[in-house]
């Protein structure tokens, strides 16, 4: 363990950015180790790795590592990522956004960044409020629940993030907790080597403001709540309806072979280099109609 | 591939169509953009040429993101654009202010038409030249050019990307519906005899690289991402190093950076085109089409026998106050003519301080003023 704290520590960025501005017991300083330990694990080479972050509190991540990183807009970084991968498709492009950072502001950017699949990771981490702003309502804030927004109760349904991911598209689709550090590094690890628009959904914790406007206790009690309510993916289908109400599951849920927007793209790149251009063979049509999945 | 390959030299051309052409000419090689009326075809016209040149299109989810992936692309080393009208141009504001902040060059092509909202989406406007210089929130300096020709259409896409590289800044390339759609017959400069302007990169070893530390010329060394030299990029008030930072020494120097690199060089920055102004008692200033009403209305009255002039602004922002400062002597009456409810004529007025008297011609119902419009306050 000696071993991976000092990894961890060669990764930081050692002029004047700390100390840093999470709270104590906050997740987001959990899902930067892991991250850490996913990057050293596959030898990527700090100067192949651009972070990009959206805004929030998890969004804070960027300054503190010392790699290639953007702190962007709110709700942006895949529009920025994007940019970046496609002008220069020779480094890691990792995005970390929050919650309302990813789904709410950035919904759409999500969805699209996922239809298009462009080779990126994206790190959602949920703790299911605004933690900067000071505890108002995300898109996933759980039915009846409170926040500063919400004072009594909240009426409106919470996404589920990663199953909107894997139907809007993209590669790779996985959920992890900060409960279950191990298993997040090997998503995290899978998520970046993986080509394609990669997510993992990381159920994360707010003490400041989710815990303490819903009464759950301290960081020990998101702890224990994250553990008892995980469900690993693997067993989550042989299990009756009643011992997964409520819960979540963790592990990989989606992982799909298809080409990236970058090797797509060379196809175009080739085609505009054809004197006639990109011609449709009208026997094709009704085949190429075929990938419209339309029942 | 040559760039004139699939463009002859010669050829009866769009506005449009001639700043696709200027993009790629000055290595623009990344465009993100998202289809709106009266700027389309720009995106259509780099969709089919861009790709040829290893460059890349892409249309995005919006022009929230077109503008987010050009300054993505443009932080890891492309020269990189997007076009957009009126709506469109909203949406990026947020972002054009982060690439004021961050210095990250690119470009934003805005072909104007009538607001506000979706006002009338083929018909030309001028009603964006205040948003082009206050669009962002916070206190920033942009530089705004604006065309009056098919061909110049051409040379200041040029232009606005050299001028963004050179300032680490964002160029807006205001064009209106009538420059845009307009058709006209043009020559082409040869592709050798283009200046070119790239950013200027570090050449100290990566250990010694600060990204945002200042120097004569206010504009700091860019490395693009993957070039070794790590670095934090935010659009949060940042140190030298790029960190954020409450300092107000640190603020200070920052603010007062990003502006003396653009208010040290306004002789570089700005461009204006005098016509018939030496003995001129009345001063049209104009720019973009209706500018070639105005040239159009002085010919006329010079014939007359009327002392009359054109000052065209083709630099729109910064203003051009020392180019409008010479016409005083003489000027007894400056015309603002404007397809807005005179966003530029305030800013003549501002400059003018009494001096001459200002008549200003509006017109925001969808057409080019005509000429004898103009000649009619003469
Ligand atoms: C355009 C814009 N709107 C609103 C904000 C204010 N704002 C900053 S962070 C944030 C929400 C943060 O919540 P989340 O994304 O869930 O991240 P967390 O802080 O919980 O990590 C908001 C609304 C902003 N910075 N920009
Ligand atoms: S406010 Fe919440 S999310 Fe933000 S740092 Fe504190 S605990 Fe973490």
């Amino acid at each position: 363990m000696k071993g991976e704290t000092q990894k961890a520590y060669d990764y930081l960025r050692h002029d004047k950015k700390f100390p840093h501005v999470w709270c104590p017991g906050c997740g987001n300083g959990i899902v930067m180790g892991s991250l850490i330990r996913a990057i050293s694990k596959l030898e990527l080479s700090k100067d192949e790795v651009v972070l990009v972050s959206g805004i929030g509190c998890a969004g804070r991540i960027t300054a503190y590592v010392d790699f290639s990183t953007v702190h962007t807009t709110h709700g942006r970084a895949l529009t920025f990522a994007t940019g970046i991968k496609l002008a220069n498709p020779d480094v890691k492009v990792i995005v970390v956004m929050g919650d309302g950072d990813a789904t709410a502001i950035g919904g759409n950017h999500l969805i699209h960044a996922a239809r298009r699949n462009v080779d990126l990771t994206a790190i959602i981490v949920n703790n299911n409020i605004y933690g900067m702003t000071g505890g108002q309502f995300s898109p996933t804030t759980p039915y009846g629940l409170k926040a500063t927004t919400a004072p009594h109760g909240h009426v409106e349904h919470a996404f589920n993030i990663s199953r909107l991911v894997e139907t809007a598209g993209g590669a790779f689709v996985a959920r992890g907790s900060i409960y279950h550090v191990n298993l997040l590094d090997q998503l995290y690890k899978k998520a970046i080597a993986k080509k394609g628009f990669a997510v993992v959904e990381t159920m994360s914790s707010c003490p400041t403001h989710f815990n303490k406007l819903n009464l759950m206790g301290g960081p020990v009690d998101s702890m224990n709540w994250l553990k008892s309510h995980a469900v690993p993916a693997e067993k989550a289908s042989s299990l009756a309806e009643e011992e997964v109400r409520g819960k979540f599951r963790i592990g990989v849920l989606a992982d799909r072979d298809i080409p990236d927007y970058q090797t797509e793209y060379e196809q175009v790149r080739l085609r505009a280099r054809e004197a006639n251009g990109y011609v449709l063979d009208p026997k094709e049509i009704s085949k190429l109609l075929e990938s419209y999945q339309c029942y | 591939m040559p760039l004139n390959e699939k463009a002859p030299a010669t050829r009866l051309m769009q506005g449009n169509e001639a700043s696709a052409e200027g993009a790629l000419a000055a290595g623009v090689r990344f465009y993100a953009g998202y289809p709106i009326t009266p700027s389309s075809e720009i995106a259509e016209v780099l969709a089919y040429r861009l790709p040829a040149f290893d460059g890349t299109f892409i249309q995005m989810e919006d022009e929230i993101a077109s503008m987010g992936a050009i300054i993505g692309a443009s932080l890891a080393g492309a020269k990189a654009m997007t076009a957009t009208s009126g709506p469109g141009f909203s949406l990026m504001q947020e972002n054009i202010g982060y690439a004021c902040m961050a210095e990250v060059p690119c470009v934003v092509v805005n072909v104007m038409r009538v607001g506000p909202s979706t006002g009338m989406p083929t018909a030309p406007a001028q009603g964006d030249v205040q948003q082009a210089r206050w669009g962002t929130h916070g206190d920033h300096p942009i530089i705004v050019l604006s065309p009056w020709s098919v061909r110049e259409c051409f040379d200041l896409t040029v232009r606005s990307v050299n001028l963004a590289e050179k300032y680490r800044t964002p160029v807006i390339l205001l064009m209106d519906e009538v420059v845009g759609h307009m058709r006209e017959n043009v020559v082409l400069p040869d592709p050798a005899s283009i200046p070119i302007v790239n950013r200027v990169t570090p050449t100290v070893p990566p250990e010694w690289y600060i990204p945002y530390e200042d120097n004569p010329s206010g504009v700091p060394a860019m490395s693009h991402f993957g070039a070794g030299y790590r670095h934090h990029v935010t659009g949060l008030h940042h140190d030298v190093r790029g960190f954020p930072t409450l300092r107000e020494d640190e603020v200070e120097d920052l603010n007062k950076r990003l502006f003396r690199k653009i208010s040290d060089n306004l002789r570089d920055i700005q461009q204006v085109e005098a016509y018939a102004l030496d003995d001129a008692e009345i001063v049209v200033v104009a720019y973009g089409s209706v500018a070639r009403s105005a040239k159009r209305a002085v010919v006329e009255a010079r014939a007359a026998g009327r002392k009359v002039g054109l000052l065209r602004l083709i630099t729109l922002w910064p203003f051009c106050r020392r180019a409008l400062e010479r016409v005083f002597p003489q000027a007894k009456v400056l015309v603002v003519p404007e397809m807005n409810r005179g966003q530029m004529s305030r800013e003549v007025k501002r400059v003018n301080q009494g001096r001459a008297e200002v008549r200003t011609v509006n017109r925001t119902v969808g057409r080019l003023i005509r000429p004898d419009e103009i000649m009619a306050v003469f």
